[in-house]
């Protein structure tokens, strides 16, 4: 992670004219998105409208057709794919709909992954996850495999384990689409809790409005294009 | 919301005097809007002429008598009915918002600008919501939900209005 922290005003990861097509299908046709530092900004929109595609552009996990992501000022598709990378493992935290986590290791092993893949001792890894965990309400678990606990405690655990690096973007993509209303909203708020007492800013994309509810604003995609609806309003 | 009925179940559990009714409501239900004394009495006087409060007994004040009202058996009655009935799903403000987007497409302005503004009002309103929930005991937690759930079903028709505004802009302009 580098040491400078930009400006509050100063778009900490930001698109413009993002064009990316599949085969025949244009996923986003010039789709814009800005976000701060300590900001939660949601990205709605329909099925299919393009918005988890924005979130794989502006993770550097997909390379747009044209327009570009800068974060922090530079531009992400200059950089090589093993700067990518280590901005994926240092800077970027990922909360997907299903977890994700190895089922073969216990959750506090899983949380303390990040960490030990950026060159930490075991022993330091696993206090800082016990920490996290805890945090996550789901300090009981740490000797768990992820195949043993229930979803809801599943998604706390990958929240810690996207946190425990102290990225400063967390990525979401459906956090809570494989939860019940009560899971959802205690992983929403202990996501977004947890995010603003950090700092970091999060990318939450959601096709659900009371989970996009836990966000500052929101970006709606449609077709491809997105809308700030900040400047609707 | 019907204030008579809830202040006749308020007094279920015993006689009480306006200003207590007033109270017991505003704490309970009137959050967003808390009862004027004018509505109290005026309901009260209502549910009197109605035989369904009896006047138990008056206090001397400083200021002006102070009734003490009790439910009656036909109160009671009352109560229980309106309880059992269910309410009636009233779509009122996609009938209002429907009405603005065909007048919108009718006379050239953007209909979606229309619903997008909307949208984000929704949401706003949304947060405050979800803000409040989460600092507020689980009574207010239950209010919030219930009102944050009918604004996520707005929500999804604004979105699925959005997703037909061409086809309505054919239909209307025929």
């Amino acid at each position: 992670m580098t040491s400078s922290t930009p400006q509050p005003s100063t778009p900490l990861l930001s698109a413009d004219a993002l064009h990316k097509t599949y085969g025949p299908t244009p996923a986003l046709d010039g789709a814009d998105f800005t976000i701060r530092s300590g900001e939660v900004v949601a990205v709605m929109g329909p099925s299919g409208s393009g918005k988890s595609t924005l979130l794989h552009c502006l993770a550097g996990i997909v390379r747009p057709d044209a327009g570009k992501v800068l974060y922090r000022g530079e531009e992400l598709s200059a950089m090589s794919d093993a700067a990518r990378s280590a901005l994926r493992r240092g800077d970027f935290g990922f909360v997907f709909q299903f977890g994700q986590l190895v089922p073969e290791l216990t959750c506090v092993e899983n949380v303390a992954l990040p960490l030990r893949l950026n060159g930490a001792k075991r022993k330091e890894a696993e206090r800082l996850a016990t920490e996290w965990l805890h945090r996550l309400e789901v300090d009981d678990l740490g000797h768990k495999r992820p195949g043993e606990v229930s979803g809801g405690q599943g998604q706390r655990v990958a929240v810690a384990r996207a946190l425990v690096g102290g990225p400063r973007v967390i990525f979401a993509d459906e956090p809570t689409g494989a939860l019940d209303s009560l899971n959802g909203e205690r992983v929403m708020r202990l996501l977004t809790d947890a995010a603003r007492d950090t700092g970091a800013a999060v990318v939450l994309v959601t096709h659900e409005a009371r989970v996009a509810a836990y966000s500052d604003r929101e970006i709606v995609v449609r077709d491809g294009k997105s809308r700030d609806m900040e400047r609707v309003a | 919301m019907s204030i008579g009925h809830t202040l006749l179940g308020l007094l279920e559990s015993g006689p009480r005097h306006g200003y207590d009714l007033k109270r017991a409501f505003d704490e309970r239900f009137g959050h967003d809007r808390p009862l004027h004394y004018g509505q109290v009495y005026s309901t009260m006087a209502r549910l009197l002429k109605n035989g369904l409060v009896e006047v138990e007994g008056i206090e001397p004040g400083s200021g002006p008598e102070r009734k003490r009202y009790a439910i009656t058996d036909a109160g009671l009655t009352d109560v229980e009915t309106w309880l059992a009935q269910p309410e009636k799903p009233e779509p009122y403000l996609q009938t209002t918002l429907y009405t603005k987007v065909v007048l919108a497409l009718l006379t050239g302005r953007s209909a979606i600008d229309l619903l997008d503004t909307q949208r984000a009002e929704h949401l706003r309103l949304m947060r405050e919501l979800t803000r409040r929930k989460s600092s507020g005991d689980l009574a207010d937690q239950l209010i919030c939900d219930h009102a944050l759930f009918h604004l996520e079903a707005d929500l999804r028709w604004l979105e699925l209005t959005a997703a037909r505004l061409d086809q309505l802009a054919t239909e209307v302009r025929k």
